[in-house]
């Protein structure tokens, strides 16, 4: 062994040995590693080697995670303070309604009824303006209705100017003249020579009739790219809609055609004479909406556009805790309007309600369990684990036949005599159900928490305590239950998180009065389609979730979660 | 405790013994008398006869004679139960008799000393034997409401309650008709078929992605490992209804509502939770040296995965995609959401069922998914302890 060559010293290179001794002798160098770099960046480059590897392997799963599960949370989030549908269904209106103040308790200038005309027409057009009702109908009452006879009788204010162009000129009620008058020639020609496959060339305005026609270009523009891409029909054989005529008139009646000398110019001149002679009838925006419905000339509905005006509200969460947007601010609903607040009071109450009942039906079994003999207790084990296995719908199910006025509870002790026949116990439909059946649906999992705690508490200690003299309830009080409470504690907070979203139950077996916010949500999703309101009240129950998370985490740890025991 | 007796055992003073009985007695006489129509002749009656059977049996039959006073006991109640009330009270007679005689004996000879420690009072052993009872008592409410369900379903009417006959254990009261109809019933058999399209292939997605993300968590250095943990988890804690609306607005952007994809994504990832939990605590005992002698060896990380690592952690795997199965195949509340007609499940059908009470076929399925629920119960006791055999930990 005392072969120079062997020893580490005399050979020269790298070795493991070589680096270290020549790291002793050297103090002021870095400490190499085989390869001759430092350690410390071996070690660092190693350590992220290790790092990324963990990363990839997690990464499959997070992403998977991220974009099937916290997606669509944040899109619930995102929708419980949406509110873009009345700008983008009444952008010119929103506008127009800027320097409107909502709390004067006045009508809107006359603008705003113009603008509201388009708008109300062009949605109309679109079918969107029952969509708009709906929405605004969370908020005032008879915005649905409204919505829906304003589709109807929109048309009646451009039928006035309609009626009285086509009764000048037929040409004003057909689609070619139109056309050549507002469409650009290159167009036209282009239109024209298409043979129905294929997209249809898009509609072009002519260069200069936006200068001399303003709102007539727009609204024309409008109606003949909606013929285009919406029906598919080419505005060259679409008569145009009648808000193009009402958009004529008042281009007509401000605007001077006189220099114009395009296609159609007789027939635009002749119009314009019309307009400008005496017996042209008009009729005010505001005189059209008012035969449309009274509602229109009351400001409630104008305060209530206005308020919802914004792309982003607090209006959804305002409606979750009884509150109501008005034009003074926020304020709160009227006192039998008020349901959000006592549910969420009362799935407070009945989740803390059952978390008690788990505690206490759970604490002797978790102590009994700990104490008695491995093989006793994993045969005791099973009557745990078996409802915890079994589906939750059976055990609803079960629920309902044990509970029920003809149900087993009541059919026994009307055998026993305890109760008449004519008196039987209304256990189901209501509370008392709903915290039965939850209390057997989540006692399992009080359990299992409260078991593997308790089976770590040393029964010596115990012991001690009562050799030292304490009495059994000393004992119990102030040696074993201390050391337990951790397990009371994890499983509250499980239980209780569980408890407060539950749906398929209270559904089933709650009735009315035993009936949790859950499904409230359910029934906004499903029932009134109050989107916004169901994605609000599903925030405020995940936020109220997510606290809990929070501090389960902080005193259990999410890794010390147990499945069957 | 032991089963070995750790206090020998004595006869107790006759007055003790008829003492108890008379309460018991009295106690059950309460309860038939009340059905009877008079609760307090019943007590007297109970009571007075538990005191004298106890008499008989301790002080003129004695312990000699134990066997046949029992069996006398169980033929006498059995028969005045059977000439009282038929088949139901032969039933509940017997085994009211099978009670009593036993009890007799365990209190007159101080049996229920026997496996409790010398030094306590008789304050402590009533307690001990009262907190028993009590825990007696949780584990029926544990219990019943499942085994109910089980004779319900074989029900000849349309109800959810036990008919006359059922009680009279009358043949005609019983019927294998909801079971028929749940196996023919296009509705049903559908329904069937829809969830085990979809909780296998969920099932598949979520332990796949789930094993490999809890094999990467469980490594020494991951950063942000809690944050991790806890949107990973998260599936679990988030309520179903919270989910279930944020998936029905995002799924339908993204076309997958009512489509069999949008069903099997939102259960794999409903499940994965359960698959994270049971794998990391397998991995919490795997020793890391086995993958490094394997990589010393000259194996490739694939062949150690699958060669060393994956048989060790299997059993957790195994069980893990148990859990995520039974989460898929009892979920309701998204399928709500997100499903359509032709996808029904069959805990959908089993809810509209119960919402609107079309018959008792659910309780039929129910049973059918009880007995699925023990099969899989069993295989996750058994693989949790073949896995804490694996790793070298205690067999119990």
């Amino acid at each position: 062994m005392t072969d120079a060559a062997t020893e580490p010293d005399k050979v020269t290179g790298p070795t493991p040995d070589n680096a270290l001794r020549a790291a002793d002798k050297e103090d002021s160098g870095p400490v190499l590693a085989a390869d001759g770099t430092p350690l410390k960046r071996s070690l660092n480059r190693a350590l992220r080697a290790q790092k990324i590897r963990a990363l990839m392997l997690i990464a499959p799963l997070l992403i998977f995670v991220l974009v099937s599960f916290i997606a669509p949370i944040g899109d619930m989030l995102f929708r419980s303070v949406e509110n873009q549908i009345v700008r983008d269904t009444l952008p010119r209106t929103v506008a127009a309604l800027a320097d409107y103040d909502a709390a004067s308790g006045e009508l809107p200038r006359d603008e705003v009824f113009e603008a509201a005309y388009y708008d109300v027409f062009f949605a109309a057009e679109r079918k969107e303006h029952t969509r708009l009702g709906s929405r605004l109908n969370y908020e005032k009452t008879g915005a649905s209705s409204l919505f829906r006879k304003s589709g109807r009788g929109i048309d009646d204010i451009g039928e006035v100017y309609l009626d009285q162009f086509e009764d000048l000129d037929e040409n004003w009620d057909e689609a070619r003249p139109w056309a050549e008058l507002m469409g650009d020639p290159d167009w036209i020609a282009a239109q024209d020579a298409w043979n129905g496959n294929g997209s249809m060339p898009e509609f072009e305005l002519r260069s200069d009739i936006s200068d001399i026609l303003p709102r007539t270009a727009e609204t024309y523009e409008i109606f003949a790219r909606f013929m285009q891409t919406e029906e598919g029909d080419s505005p060259l054989e679409e008569e145009p809609w009648s808000v193009v005529h009402t958009a004529l008139y008042q281009d007509l009646a401000e605007g001077d055609v006189s220099g114009y000398t395009g296609p159609r110019a007789d027939m635009l001149q002749a119009a314009d004479a019309l307009v400008a002679s005496a017996d042209f009838q008009t009729i005010a925006f505001r005189d059209g909406f008012e035969e449309i419905d009274e509602d229109w000339v009351a400001p409630e509905i104008w305060q209530t556009i206005k308020t919802y005006s914004p792309a982003y509200t607090s209006g959804y969460f305002l409606n979750s805790i009884d509150m109501q947007k008005t034009a003074e601010g926020p304020a709160l609903r009227d006192e039998d309007e008020r349901i959000y607040g006592l549910l969420f009071q009362r799935t407070m109450f009945m989740s803390l309600v059952i978390t008690l009942s788990c505690i206490l039906l759970g604490y002797p079994i978790s102590y009994l369990l700990s104490n008695l003999p491995a093989s006793k207790a994993n045969l005791l084990m099973i009557l745990v684990l078996l409802p915890f296995w079994t589906s939750l719908l059976v055990r609803t199910s079960a629920w309902k036949v044990m509970l029920q006025q003809q149900g087993v509870i009541n059919d026994t002790l009307v055998w026993l005599g305890l109760v008449a026949d004519d008196a039987r116990l209304t256990m189901i439909n209501n509370q008392f159900g709903t915290i039965v059946a939850m209390t057997h649906i989540l006692l399992p999992f009080m359990i299992l928490p409260m078991y593997s705690v308790m089976s770590t508490i040393p029964p010596s200690y115990v012991r001690a305590a009562k050799s030292l003299g304490a009495t059994n309830w000393t004992t119990f009080w102030r040696v074993y239950f201390p050391q337990s409470v951790p397990g009371i504690g994890a499983g509250s907070i499980l239980v209780f998180i569980l408890s407060i979203g539950y749906y398929i139950t209270p559904e089933i077996v709650g009735g009315t009065s035993g009936i949790f916010i859950s499904n409230r949500i359910a029934y906004h999703i499903s029932s009134s389609l109050n989107w916004g309101l169901a994605a609000a009240l599903g925030s405020i129950l995940l936020v109220v979730v997510l606290v809990l998370y929070w501090a389960y985490d902080k005193i259990v740890g999410i890794d010390n979660v147990k499945l069957g025991g | 405790m032991s089963e070995a007796i750790l206090t020998p055992i004595e006869k107790k003073p006759i007055g003790f013994t008829a003492g108890v009985l008379a309460a018991a007695g009295g106690f059950a006489g309460l309860f038939l008398g009340t059905a009877q129509g008079s609760g307090l002749l019943g007590i007297v009656i109970g009571a007075a006869l538990m005191a004298a059977l106890a008499f008989v049996a301790m002080q003129v039959l004695g312990e000699a004679l134990e066997k046949p006073v029992r069996w006398v006991m169980i033929a006498v109640a059995a028969v005045a139960g059977f000439l009282f009330n038929g088949i139901p009270g032969l039933i509940m007679g017997g085994l009211f008799g099978w009670f009593f005689g036993w009890f007799i004996y365990w209190v007159g000879m101080g049996r229920y000393r026997a496996h409790l420690v010398p030094y306590l009072t008789p304050g402590q052993v009533l307690w001990h034997y009262t907190f028993r009872v009590i825990c007696g008592a949780i584990f029926v409410f544990l219990i019943t409401p499942i085994i109910v369900v089980m004779p319900l379903s074989f029900n000849a009417e349309d109800f959810f309650t036990f008919t006359p006959e059922m009680l009279a254990f009358d043949p005609a009261g019983y019927s294998l008709k909801h079971y028929r109809d749940f196996l023919t019933n296009p509705e049903w058999t559908n329904a069937v078929k829809n969830s085990l399209l979809v909780a296998p292939v969920a099932t598949l997605i979520s332990v796949s992605l789930g094993t490999l993300a809890a094999i990467g968590l469980s490594q020494s250095h991951v950063p942000g490992k809690r944050a991790i943990m806890a949107i990973l988890i998260s599936p679990m804690i988030v309520p179903l209804i919270i989910s279930a609306t944020g998936m029905y607005f995002f799924y339908s952007k993204i076309g997958l509502v009512g489509t069999y994809w949008g069903i099997v994504l939102a259960h794999a990832v409903l499940g994965i939770p359960f698959v994270i939990i049971t794998v990391t605590a397998t991995l919490v005992g795997f020793d890391r040296s086995l993958t490094r002698a394997a990589a010393n060896m000259g194996a490739n990380p694939v062949t150690t995965f699958f060669k060393v690592q994956m048989p060790l952690i299997l059993p957790g795997v195994i069980s893990g995609g148990l859990f995520a199965f039974i989460t898929s195949f009892d979920e309701v509340v998204v399928v709500l959401f997100i499903g359509s007609a032709e996808l029904q499940t069959l805990p959908w059908q089993m809810f509209t069922g119960l919402r609107e009470q079309i018959s008792p076929t659910i309780l039929a399925a129910a049973t059918i998914l009880v007995a699925i629920s023990i099969c899989l119960l069993t295989s996750v006791e058994i693989l949790r302890r073949r896995s804490e055999r694996l790793r070298g930990m205690s067999p119990s």
